[in-house]
């Protein structure tokens, strides 16, 4: 089957400054696809190339097997929703919505009715006749999606579409968006700094940095295995125990612990072992489960989330975090105490430096 | 002691008394600073209209004097005339004609501008209004050298094999003077406005399968109208009642009306013609300026 977006070699050069970086990116048909990266990272120059918003300096684009890498935006079967939506001033949400029709040359009354259609599917009916101005940010959201999707795009491409709503608002959209995606089937792609919201929505993840594609993914492969420390740090929390390889089922950590970690790296290499906050657990000093992996330390801060608790521990050579669920009758640990942190080894994961 | 709190109920608003106090008190303040503008506009602009208006209703008298008696509204009438008509209309259509020309040559300059760096843009606006630093008669008299019978552009279309083009003292040597003139009048209110347009609307019409022309002709173009308006009315209106240029690169078969209401004054010394005449002038102006307005209002 042809993917619905193919990057391969995709490099995009603007002077001296590599924005995007080699990247070959496959997207398959009716998938809701992040791209989920630091500010700069490349990830909405990926999404300008694809809108054809802007064209690459090398390598090969594709949308359904047609070559579109030197077509203009007009020319190609996808539709964007602009942070910030972008919406036309001057003319009415009908008016919004219809544009993309009325420059096709599609005539006025199939324009109408198509535009109003698509105004009660994202329930902005009875405010046809508004300016944008006049609305919402919620609302805006919605006049920008459905100004898109009245194309029937092939890709619907999204760029920080949530990034302006307050956090409310955002978890509700992020609801709408997903339930959207699978009533027109389309593959949306979207952009996003924000890691929670790639995990929630996505099917797969491409997490970027520095113009480089680290990792495409779905959401559990990358939380469970990341591939790389820069993919472990930024999705989530984690603790990075940094380590030498000792062989394929064995790390020695910086003070001279050795502990379980099944990892593919020759022996000798430097690696971190990350460790998620939440898969790590407290009891007091010497007890800890058969056959995990443990340190001792003390612990330095209690932070009181209400369901759960967030402990700081000072370890001889670093700090950890870890975080116990508020279970009724767990034991709870003041600050001083001395007590042991340990892991099931088949929780955690190793990565590269 | 109880004080008495009056609400008047059909002004009511959220501000307490004490803002609406100060927000008084504030006006008042700024009525003291805009004094000296205002005295001065009364004193030397609102009187000396005043007395051009009676004598627009006076009458002249043999000698070249005004008698200021014996109202009528003959100088009115005469406005009818062929010869009046002629000069009226010519010098509304040359108006138009150089607003036109100037909008179609400023607007991809203002657009060009816009999307240059700031600096840039700074040394490129300081260009555009070199041209003010030297005195408007002698730029026109340059004008005249240029056009002359034995001036570079002549020689040019002779050399080229275009014979002489005879350009002085004719109404395309006005309007490429008026053009000259007021072309930066009309670059300056342009760039504001297109300066000021998010260019995310310009990619979002692209990105809604609008053509560069299309995504003029409906994004761009409707919402640089206040731009248009504002410089359309700084060219159109100077350009109505221009005097030096039609008077230097015209000739006498281009009178326009700006030389007209002059030699009224002047040479026919009809005063009251020329003050009616100045009076129909100011009112083409103004309905000019109120339709263009309305009609620039409802599209944005």
């Amino acid at each position: 089957m042809t993917s619905a977006v193919e990057l391969s070699g995709i490099t995009k050069r603007f002077g001296d400054v590599v924005a995007v970086d080699n990247v070959d990116l496959s997207i398959a048909d009716g998938e809701f696809f992040a791209m989920l990266g630091p500010s700069g990272c490349g990830k909405t120059t990926t999404l300008r190339l694809i809108a054809g918003l802007e064209f690459p300096t090398e390598g090969s684009l594709s949308i359904f097997g047609q070559e579109v890498g030197t077509l203009t935006p007009d020319k190609r079967p996808v539709n964007t929703v602009f942070q910030n939506y972008a919406l036309f001033p001057h003319l009415t949400v009908l008016e919004n919505v219809g544009f993309g029709l009325k420059m096709q040359g599609i005539d006025k009354e199939t324009i109408r009715s198509r535009s109003m259609e698509m105004i009660e599917l994202v329930q902005l009916d009875g405010l046809a006749e508004r300016k944008p101005s006049q609305m919402s940010g919620g609302q805006q959201q919605r006049v920008a999606l459905a100004r898109a999707l009245v194309n029937q795009p092939k890709v619907l491409l999204l760029d920080e579409p949530l990034g302006a709503l307050d956090l409310k608002l955002r978890q509700e959209m992020q609801l709408e968006l997903k339930k959207l995606q699978r009533d027109v089937g389309i593959s949306f792609v979207f952009v996003t700094h924000d890691q929670e919201e790639a995990l929630t929505m996505s099917d797969r993840i491409a997490v970027m940095d520095d113009g480089k594609l680290l990792q495409v993914a779905t959401p559990e492969e990358i939380y469970e295995r990341p591939a790389n420390r820069f993919v472990a740090d930024f999705i989530g929390q984690t603790n990075l125990l940094e380590g030498t390889v000792s062989d394929a089922e064995t790390v020695i950590l910086e003070n001279g612990i050795s502990v379980r970690a099944k990892n593919g790296f020759i022996a000798g290499t430097h690696v971190a072992v990350s460790l998620r906050p939440e898969r790590a657990h407290i009891q007091s000093q010497g007890k800890f489960e058969e056959g995990w992996s443990h340190v001792n330390g003390s612990v330095e801060t209690v932070t009181y989330l209400g369901n759960a608790l967030i402990y700081g521990i000072k370890l001889d050579w670093m700090d950890l975090e870890v975080r116990e669920e508020n279970h009724p009758g767990v034991e709870l640990h003041r600050p001083g105490a001395e007590i042991t942190v340990s892991w099931d080894p088949e929780a955690i994961s190793v990565v590269s430096n | 002691m109880k004080t008495v709190v009056k609400i008047d109920t059909e002004t009511a608003t959220a501000t307490p008394e004490f803002e609406k106090a100060a927000l008084r008190q504030e006006s008042r303040r700024g009525l003291f600073l805009a004094l000296p503008a205002y005295l001065y506009l009364i004193f030397f602009f609102v009187i000396s209209l005043f007395i051009v208006f009676i004598y627009s209703f006076a009458t002249r008298n043999r000698f070249g004097g005004t008698d200021l008696s014996g109202w009528n509204l003959d100088s009115y009438a005469r406005i009818s005339e062929p010869i009046v008509r002629d000069v009226l209309f010519r010098s509304v259509w040359l108006a138009f004609l150089t607003t036109v020309i100037c909008l179609v040559i400023a607007y991809p300059f203002a657009y060009f501008l816009s999307t240059r760096r700031v600096a840039v843009r700074n040394i490129m606006l300081v260009f555009v209004m070199i041209p003010f630093w030297t005195n408007f008669l002698v730029r026109n008299f340059a004008w005249r050298v240029i056009l002359g019978n034995d001036g570079p552009l002549t020689n040019a279309t002779e050399f080229v094999g275009l014979g002489s083009a005879e350009l002085l003292f004719t109404q395309t040597a006005v309007v490429l003077g008026l053009v000259y003139g007021y072309l930066p009048f009309m670059i300056l209110p342009l760039y504001a406005a297109i300066e000021r347009i998010d260019r995310r609307l310009l990619e979002a019409s692209r990105d809604l399968y609008g053509t560069g022309l299309q995504s003029f002709r409906h994004v761009l173009f409707p919402l640089s109208m206040p731009g248009v308006i504002a410089g359309s009315i700084l060219v159109f209106v100077p350009s109505l009642g221009a005097y030096v240029t039609p008077e230097i690169l015209g000739g006498a078969k281009t009178t326009l009306l700006g030389s007209y209401i002059v030699t009224q004054f002047l040479t026919a010394r009809n005063w009251p013609f020329g003050a009616a005449l100045s009076f129909v002038l100011m009112l083409v102006m103004l309905v000019t300026t109120i339709v263009y307005f309305r009609k620039g209002g409802r599209t944005l």
